[in-house]
């Protein structure tokens, strides 16, 4: 008992060990840590004032404080739609890792005043650099110099470009990581691929930009709609997959699930009105107008067709000048929205347009650009390519600028940043404002999407290397060169462009982020106007990282040649293909391309087309198919029908870049197999431990080691304050049969376990041949025992028992002595059966059987005649007397008298735990010379016994006479009685514990 | 002398036996144990496994999982023929191959017959031994405690991993036999060629054999805490059913990592081309961590327990 609680304390440490490590492990796989206080601070900031501003444009701002100031700060521009609401989360998170955070809503947007220019550097970029003069005044805020804060600038998509052009105009910038942004508008929205001479820049992602491109109209009026207060479908919303993702890590952020519209109030009565508006107006009437980029006093009316939501009035702003309800160019100032009139009516831009739409382009100034630079761009990106991230890349690294470029799984179709990667970006501030942290580098990373998974979201692993490929005079990227198949092939290109391929869906993306993975395996290629080249199946993997680009022969058909001013507008893509022909378009991207001037007579023009920049595996056994159609959902067609011959060229082939590097992450996870060792580390001291604790020295009293059985002190209490035995002692000598007697419940079986290690006794010991007893002691193998009922398998018949029984002692099988064991059960034929068939008596004498298998040295039965009829008791008693007589020792336990009396030669006596006599059966039974004789005359026979010379201690009790013959044999004294004349009925030794006990015995089995 | 069931002892081996009890001189060991003992050798692996095979459930068991994958076969065989109909679930593609018909059948079985093979094995190896009333002469032997548990243990992870390779591997042979050897094909489109999609079942397995860990812990846990084999085993199942509840509600987020059967289908990631193992390593980690507490707590439990039944 004392052992117990002194053990439970340790054992509940290392249990808690076990589970702090096993939880804390899974807590430290699963989450970080509490994220830090943020205080937040509402501003209405003044901006710049531009051309056409009446006065300085207030700005909506919200500041973010970490817990310590004076510290570095991050301006966080919002994307196109958005505003300060739309990027707290990541100005939160700048906050909690120690930056003073900076949010506003651009002009135009949110409760911002003023109206769109797209990042005109007179507008919206002077708003910027008014904030950093702001920044420059705050104490909050660490100081580069007089008026110069320590600041870095990040934002997504229209806010990355506005980072461009701050950091290119305002050198008081010190970082930037612009993500999921242009370099060149007008070829975002207008690109086009081909070009007819074939040199391409060394970098992995480089687009040959020509002029005159392919208008993206569903982005771009998707765009549109959104800067007119339509919003929602811009900006990526959902978290990008990243490594370790699974599925139900993917959802939408709170907070971050409304973009524009959230904060204005009204708006969704403005689009029905402005739909409404739009219904039934003539569209050709807004393409007179805006050639000359006239100011909007009449494109409200003529340029109606386009209105999204007119009347999309912040609900809290002040009412803007010009910006009536019906106002189809919503806060867009006029030139824009009359450039994207001009545009999504014709699907052409003027010269006017590009112009307009590049001197807002951050191509202006990325060759001011000496900031270091973190690029982030996405894969799934149909609107801003890895083209764009590529060109800007490109110019900032020739201007001397520190460049990282970092390719991830989302982009404007795939989901905005993930928490990793937004990690990533705190820490280049982290680096580049404060000097903390390691140095990111430079170069390029990539994500590469493995295979769907059957469950969660597709795994994820990444690719980097220290120098991005063909810029600083880097190796240019490496190509190689798949070659695809297939004949001349003429296409048609229907009018109107209608029914048009399907590649991709634009926006979709911002709503329902995941599924835009599955976009790829839904792209749609009409037959008749869709050509195929198809490679071999690859032999090993080709990881494409970037713009692959192939050198493509087309003509027109004599007859149906395009109209010199639209020229051939094609659309070239790159499917990877299973072996069983599955088609998947990767990134959906497609590569628009235009050849303004295709001779008409059918001879043919050679172009190179740069495919769309995708990061896709390509797996052994599956092949690649350049597919070159008509048409695409996605963009504008060109109008007139016409058909082509399209070929690839003569010895050319698909040249995929390969961008080698180190691969990390998703590779064996580090976290939980470590946690594995730990935990089998911890298991394997625990064992230590346990043997160590095992590990005793022989407790051996070397005067005892030739007796059998030496109790002393033995007891055992159990909770509650029952007493099973109390402070029993006794010893046991070689060749004798011990009885131990008492009524049921007076500790006999418990004493008996204990003996067999069976129960720890609370206090006390046991000897065996001098060897103390615990648990799985090895003296006990020198005990054979039976207690408290048989034990055996039920579905084994009893002789399989008995062997199983000494194979599983692991001794010698000429030791058991199988036979003479089951000859003393005698089960006969009965051996052979199951032991469920046998009756209590037989289970009995084979338990018994088994107890002395080995020929033990001391034999321990437990009421060994339970159950057995009287001839079989009979054999038993022969049997143990027997088995004592060669030497070796016999303990019986009983709770009948007769049974010690006629079977042991000592007894000891036990009654509710305690010891109550001990000694040799006659002594116990018989007390030493004492008679007992039945007579008819008990007082005259007193008289004659009183007479005998030695005779003492005459008692009468009823019809008996007890006597202490003291020497005198019962014989001679019945001698005398007899020949006094006493009627002897019966003469034996006086038994004077029997009354007691079998009133023991009564008081017990009544119970 | 004639007893009853003609059940009797001669004199003859009474004297047969005292003989050799008076001819052979048991010799001692310095330790106390008679010579021949040594704690090493109680209860050998080989004895254990032949004292468990012989029992009818594990026979009945591992002829349930024989026979399982036949069944399975002919339910797609005369049930209504839904081939046409793929709509991509591993369900559908079962009769696709004979790897995916390995899969589904361990999709089947993966949620609640495979627990509850493993804690059979495990929940009833000692608590059985304790109802026979066999456990304290097993103990008496002595076999050490530890010893006993360990022996025991191991004896029932041996089936238990034996039964969880034995289906799939049934289940291969009705495959190749009626669906032929040929790709494996995920859901998603993957396939998987034959070749490869054999080391993906292997490494099935193995995971699997290492994610039930948890079960085979506490199962050893509660075995060695009741004397009720039912109570054993019906507890860990009851358990492993609870997890699985608990599962399914979303709403718990992160904390359903924590579930010991979270990680319970993330050998479905081994079904592709590109394998992920972070969730399997999840899994590997939380079947050990679980595995290794409630086993440690069940060493714990049985070094002190009071033998009584």
């Amino acid at each position: 008992m004392p052992r117990i609680p002194r053990l439970q304390p340790r054992w509940l440490a290392a249990g808690l060990v076990a589970v702090l490590a096993a939880a804390g492990g899974l807590v430290w796989l699963n989450s970080g840590d509490d994220p830090a206080e943020v205080k937040t601070r509402e501003l209405t900031l003044a901006g710049a004032q531009g051309p056409g501003d009446a006065a300085p444009v207030r700005l909506d701002a919200t500041l973010y404080l970490p817990e310590v100031t004076p510290a570095p700060a991050v301006i966080v521009a919002h994307g196109f739609g958005g505003s300060k609401q739309s990027v707290d989360g990541d100005a939160r998170e700048l906050a909690q890792r120690g930056f003073v955070a900076l949010a506003y809503s651009a002009r135009g947007f949110g409760r911002s005043e003023g109206q769109i220019s797209l990042n005109s550097r007179q507008h919206e970029v002077a708003d910027a650099s008014k904030l950093v003069d702001w920044l420059g005044e705050q104490a909050e805020v660490t100081q580069d110099g007089d008026d110069d804060p320590k600041v870095g600038v990040t934002g997504g998509s229209y806010g990355g470009s506005l980072s461009l052009l701050l950091a290119g105009t305002d050198k008081r910038v010190d970082a930037l990581a612009p993500s999921i942004t242009y370099n060149d508008l007008s070829q975002a929205l207008l690109p086009n691929s081909a070009t007819t001479d074939d040199t391409v820049p060394g970098t992995p992602a480089a687009n040959a930009y020509a002029a005159d491109g392919v208008f993206k109209r569903s982005w771009a009026g998707i765009f549109f709609a959104s800067g007119a207060g339509g919003g929602g479908l811009a900006d990526p919303t959902v978290d990008a997959v990243e490594e370790g993702d699974e599925d139900d890590d993917i959802d939408v952020p709170a907070g971050n699930t409304g973009t524009g519209g959230t904060d204005s109030g009204g708006e969704s009565g403005g689009t029905d009105s402005g739909t409404d508006n739009g219904a039934g107006s003539d569209t050709g009437s807004g393409t007179d107008s805006d050639t000359g980029g006239d100011t909007g006093s009449d494109s409200g009316a003529a340029n109606s067709a386009t209105a999204g939501a007119g009347a999309g009035q912040p609900g809290g702003g002040p009412s803007q000048p010009g910006q009536e309800a019906g106002n189809p160019c919503g806060k867009f100032r006029p030139e824009f929205c009359a450039a994207y009139a001009e545009v999504a009516t014709t699907g052409r831009a003027s010269q006017q347009t590009v112009d307009l739409l590049q001197s807002v382009s951050p191509m202006q100034v990325t060759k001011n650009i000496t900031q270091p630079t973190m690029l982030v761009q996405g894969e799934q990106d149909t609107l801003f390519g890895l083209d764009q991230a590529d060109a800007n890349a490109r110019q900032i690294a020739e201007a001397g600028g520190k460049v990282k470029v970092v390719w991830y799984t989302g982009g404007h179709d795939g989901g905005r940043p993930g928490p990793e990667l937004r990690g990533q970006i705190a820490d280049w501030f982290d680096f580049h404002l404060r000097g903390q942290g390691s140095d990111p580098g430079e170069g390029l990373s990539y994500a590469v999407q493995g295979a769907l998974r059957v469950q969660g979201a597709p795994s994820v692993r990444t690719v980097s290397t220290g120098t991005y490929p063909g810029l600083n005079g880097a190796d240019a990227t490496e190509r190689r060169s798949v070659p695809v198949f297939g004949p001349e092939q003429t296409i048609v290109n229907p009018p109107g462009g209608n029914p048009a391929s399907i590649s991709s869906l634009p926006g979709l993306g911002s709503i329902i982020g995941s599924s835009s993975r599955l976009v790829g395996r839904v792209s749609i290629d009409l037959p008749g106007q869709a050509a195929q080249f198809q490679s071999r199946p690859l032999q090993s993997q080709l990881l494409i990282a970037g713009a692959s680009t192939v050198r493509l022969r087309v003509a027109a058909v004599p007859g149906a040649a395009p109209p010199a001013t639209e020229g051939a507008v094609l659309f070239a893509k790159l499917y990877d293909v299973s072996a069983d022909g599955t088609r998947i378009l990767p990134g959906s991207a497609v590569s628009p391309f235009r050849i303004p001037a295709l001779p008409a007579d059918g001879s043919p023009v050679e172009v190179t087309v740069t495919l769309p920049g995708i990061v896709r595996p390509i797996e052994t056994d599956r092949s690649i198919a350049l597919v070159v159609s008509t048409t695409d959902q996605a963009y504008a067609p060109a109008t007139q029908a016409a058909a082509y011959r399209v070929a690839v060229a003569e010895g050319a082939a698909v040249e995929a870049p390969v961008v080698s590097g180190t691969r990390t992450g998703n590779g064996l996870p580090s976290g939980p197999l470590i946690g594995i060792a730990i935990v089998l580390g911890l298991v394997v001291l625990a064992a230590i431990w346990g043997a160590f604790r095992r590990r005793r020295a022989t407790d051996l009293d070397p005067g005892l080691v030739d007796v059998p059985l030496v109790i002393e002190g033995l007891s055992k209490r159990y909770p509650g304050g029952v007493t099973a035995v109390d402070d029993l002692s006794f010893r046991v000598e070689a060749g004798q049969v011990l009885g131990l007697l008492g009524p049921n419940g007076a500790g006999k079986t418990t004493s008996l376990r204990m003996l067999m290690g069976l129960i720890q006794p609370s206090g006390g010991t046991i000897r065996v041949f001098g060897h103390k007893i615990y648990s799985g002691a090895p003296v006990l193998s020198r005990i054979g025992s039976f207690v408290e009922g048989a034990g055996f398998l039920p579905h084994l018949s009893g002789q399989a028992n008995l062997e199983l029984y000494w194979a599983a002692t692991g001794r010698p099988p000429d030791k058991a002595h199988v036979e003479e064991a089951l000859e003393i059960a005698g089960l006969g034929k009965a051996v052979h059966r199951r032991v469920r068939t046998y009756s209590q008596g037989m289970r009995q004498r084979l338990a018994i059987a088994q107890a002395m298998l080995g020929l033990p040295d001391l034999l321990v039965l437990d009421e060994p005649t339970n159950g057995l009829d009287p001839p079989q008791i009979h054999q038993m008693r022969a049997v143990l007397r027997r088995y004592a007589s060669t030497g070796r020792t016999v303990v019986v336990s009983s709770h009948l008298l007769a049974e010690v009396e006629q079977t042991c030669d000592h007894v000891v006596v036990m009654h509710q735990g305690r010891l109550v006599a001990s000694g040799k059966v006659e002594e116990i039974v018989g007390g030493s010379g004492e008679a007992t004789f039945r007579v008819d005359r008990p007082e005259d026979a007193a008289e004659v016994l009183r007479a005998v010379d030695g005779v003492e201690g005459v008692e009468v009790e009823g019809n008996q006479v007890h006597a202490d013959l003291d020497g005198l044999p019962r014989a001679e004294a019945l001698a005398k009685l007899v020949g006094a004349g006493v009627a002897v009925e019966q003469a034996g030794p006086r038994r004077r514990l029997e009354d007691a006990f079998l009133q023991l015995v009564g008081e017990e089995t009544s119970r | 002398m004639t007893g009853t069931n003609g059940v009797h002892t001669d004199e003859a081996a009474i004297e047969q036996l005292a003989d050799a009890a008076a001819q052979e001189d048991q010799g001692v060991q310095p330790d106390g144990s008679v010579t021949g003992y040594r704690a090493g050798r109680t209860l050998r692996l080989r004895v254990e496994l032949v004292r468990q095979l012989r029992r009818r459930r594990v026979q009945l068991m591992l002829g349930f999982l024989v026979l399982l994958p036949w069944i399975l076969w002919a339910a797609f065989e005369f049930g209504t023929d839904a081939r046409d109909n793929r709509s991509g679930g591993f369900v559908d593609l079962a009769t696709s191959s004979a790897p995916n018909f390995v899969v589904f059948v361990l999709f089947a079985v993966s949620s609640f017959l495979l627990p509850m093979i493993v804690a059979l094995f495990f929940g009833d190896t000692i608590a059985s031994e304790a109802s026979w009333s066999s456990l304290k002469y097993l103990l008496a032997m002595p076999v050490p405690r530890h010893r006993l548990m360990r022996q025991k243990a191991i004896a029932s992870g041996l089936l238990s991993f034996f039964a969880i390779a034995l289906l799939p591997a049934v289940a291969l042979l009705v495959g190749v036999i009626f669906y032929g050897a040929g790709e494996a094909v995920s859901p998603t489109g993957d396939a998987i060629p034959f070749s490869d999609s054999m080391m993906a079942l292997l490494f099935t397995v193995l995971y699997l054999a290492v994610h039930l860990l948890w079960v085979a812990g506490l199962a050893l846990f509660l075995t060695v805490s009741t004397d009720a084999p039912l109570g054993a085993v019906g507890g860990t199942v009851l358990v492993a059913i609870l997890s699985s509840i608990l599962d399914q509600i979303t709403a718990l987020e992160g904390l359903r990592n924590y579930l010991p059967t979270h990680y319970a289908f993330a050998w479905s990631d081994l079904i592709s081309t590109d394998i992920d193992w972070s969730n399997m390593a999840a899994g590997a980690f939380s079947a050990v961590a679980y595995g290794a507490f409630f086993g440690l707590l069940a060493a714990r439990r049985f070094r002190t327990k009071d033998i009584t039944s």
